[in-house]
């Protein structure tokens, strides 16, 4: 089913990270603010299923997640299908492929900022703004969201920071291949596997220096922003 | 006219209503904690979804068995008791937030408000930094920009403390007398309510009680008991006349000068003295002989009690009402009775500062 390139090589695996990056953190956002804005004032029964199924990722072994994810990616399937006849390319063992795993895989770590976040503003700001003649759109958008400002903002680097750790299900879907679908986290496996510590040394500082860097971004601006709630 | 059917149950609670409420001027809901008040405010705005009724605001129907108007096609103004002032914003944001979303609507502009609020030296700052009785203004003025066809007020002065309080009746008594969209004010403070209101709404259990005209309402013995022993008490209209050298000022009435602690006002003002029913004696005969400064001769043309102890009298002294709470014993042995005439004495200080207002309103003051 996989084929895990294990092809040695010297490329830079970071350049290949870099599009990952950057293209993946700005499309996760809108499918999930609506679903957290949804989970956060819903009164629906339903709602703790769509809890239980948001926090999913969080629990299930990233092959199980990776495994469902390439079968239902796979051209033989219904989707996988669909796709290739629209767009023309597969979605396994590409680039488009991984960021949508990506953003499945960190739907959590999206969702659940958001929803406390949102949870957070409360009701007294949404009536305040009712009441100065908002539609529920304008609402949302110019108090619910900039309230939750913080939230989004965790939300933000929470889920970029752990997609830029993942492992299995990039392997699943990604397959490694070099200078597309190859992420650091793997290229330090595959030097570790091959006693080539000192790559995996640079590789390793490189993601541990970036992460502490941009948490502490996130924990500096956090105390710059209103905490939700009203003054 | 707004016309209020309703009918909501909660756990240990329900409010039932059908009354009309006036557009014009302000009209005061007073009522204990709990009576509902703030409730049925939230009701008329549009806030409460679970309410069973009809809401209907002149021939516009806002909710029925098969429609609701959601909150922000009302076209109605909300003053929260917590001011809610958007924290991401500043004053000025807050203020345009209401403006841009009412631009083409007439009524107060921005420039009147900020004037009328001294939000001026405000409009850089972030809620957060405001004090309570600031945040309150902002709330006001915001609310008001959005040119409001009414405006509710959910105890607005509730969080203040008594001096923030007075800072900011001043500008609601500017407010009502400038700017002239009808007010609901909601209250459990008489005081206030006799401040600003021309029309009196009494609340109690998820009921209105009594209705009408503030001082006809207040002079009515038959409400004293809704508003409580403590809290009854005439509201009398006087001009001031003089700033006298021991520091009393000198008011007149349709009768007799009433002397009253020095009054924060200048001389030919129309004010509004409140006066509670359980600072007045009655005599049948001019007294002698008696420290108290102000006697007005009345006539009595009302008497009524309860089982209680005590008896409310309504008494006219010219064209004012007065209500004196006095023991049954008192009244029977002064063989007092309707048309008879008497004295009404109140002691000069026992009229609180927050007691007096201006009035600007006279034609509603009519018992």
């Amino acid at each position: 089913m996989v084929t895990v390139c294990h092809e040695p090589t010297r490329s830079w695996p970071a350049l290949a990270y870099a599009p990952a990056g950057g293209h993946h953190h700005s499309i996760p956002f809108d499918p999930w603010r609506p679903l957290a804005w949804w989970l956060a004032r819903t009164r629906s029964r339903f709602k703790p299923v769509v809890e239980a199924l948001t926090a999913l990722p969080l629990v299930l072994p990233p092959t199980v997640l990776g495994f469902y994810l390439l079968v239902l990616f796979s051209p033989n399937s219904t989707f996988g299908g669909f796709w290739v006849q629209v767009t023309g390319e597969t979605l396994t063992f590409s680039f488009t492929g991984l960021v949508i795993a990506s953003m499945i895989y960190s739907l959590p770590f999206m969702v659940q900022p958001l929803q406390s976040a949102f949870e957070a503003v409360g009701r007294a700001p949404l009536e305040a703004a009712m009441m100065l003649r908002a539609t529920p759109l304008d609402r949302f958008f110019t108090v619910a969201v900039p309230l939750a400002k913080r939230g989004f903002l965790t939300a933000l680097v929470l889920s970029f920071t752990h997609t830029l750790g993942e492992f299995g299900v990039v392997l699943m879907v990604g397959g490694n291949i070099p200078g597309k679908t190859k992420v650091i986290s793997i290229a330090i496996y595959e030097h570790v596997e091959m006693i080539n510590y000192a790559d995996a040394h640079v590789l390793a500082a490189i993601l541990l220096v970036f992460s502490f860097a941009t948490l502490l971004m996130v924990y500096t601006l956090n105390r710059r922003f209103p905490s939700g709630g009203h003054g | 006219m707004l016309l209020i059917d309703i009918n909501i149950k909660y756990q240990n609670f329900t409010l039932q209503t059908c009354h009309t409420i006036l557009a014009s001027g302000v009209t005061a809901l007073f009522g204990r904690s709990g009576s509902g008040k703030s409730t049925l405010l939230r009701v008329i705005a549009g806030l409460e979804g679970c309410a069973k009724g009809r809401v209907v605001w002149g021939d516009e129907v806002w909710q029925d068995d098969s429609h609701f108007t959601p909150p922000h096609k009302r076209g109605l103004g909300f003053v929260f008791q917590d001011s809610r002032l958007f924290a991401h914003l500043t004053v000025a944001g807050n203020l345009a937030y209401a403006d841009k979303r009412a631009r083409d609507l007439p009524g107060a502009n921005l420039d009147e408000i900020v004037d009328a609020l001294d939000l001026g030296p405000l409009m850089a700052r972030h809620p957060a930094t405001l004090s309570g009785g600031e945040q309150s203004r902002c709330a006001i003025g915001r609310a008001l920009l959005t040119r409001p066809r009414m405006l509710l007020m959910d105890e607005p002065l509730a969080a203040l403390d008594a001096n923030r309080k007075a800072e900011i009746l001043p500008y609601l008594e500017r407010l009502r007398d400038r700017i002239g969209t009808p007010i609901l004010y909601v209250s459990h403070n008489m005081a206030e309510v006799t401040r600003l209101a021309n029309h009196l709404m009494l609340i109690d259990a998820g009921r209105i009680t009594h209705s009408g005209p503030l001082s006809a309402l207040l002079a009515d013995p038959a409400a004293a008991p809704a508003l409580g022993p403590q809290e009854a008490g005439a509201v009398i209209t006087a001009t001031l006349t003089a700033h006298e050298p021991d520091g009393l000022a000198r008011l007149q009435t349709t009768t007799a000068p009433l002397f009253l602690p020095h009054i924060e006002a200048p001389l030919g003002s129309r004010l509004r003295i409140r006066i509670l029913a359980q600072d007045v004696i009655i005599a049948r005969e001019a007294p002698a002989g008696l420290s108290a400064l102000n006697i007005l001769p009345a006539e009595i043309s009302q008497i009524s009690g309860d089982d209680g102890p005590a008896v409310m009298v309504q008494l006219r002294a010219g064209d004012d009402l007065i209500l004196a709470r006095i023991t049954r014993r008192s009244a029977s042995a002064l063989g007092l009775c309707i048309g008879m005439a008497c004295f009404a004495i109140v002691k000069s200080v026992s009229v609180a500062p927050a007691h007096i207002g201006p009035d600007h309103n006279t034609s509603h003051q009519r018992p």
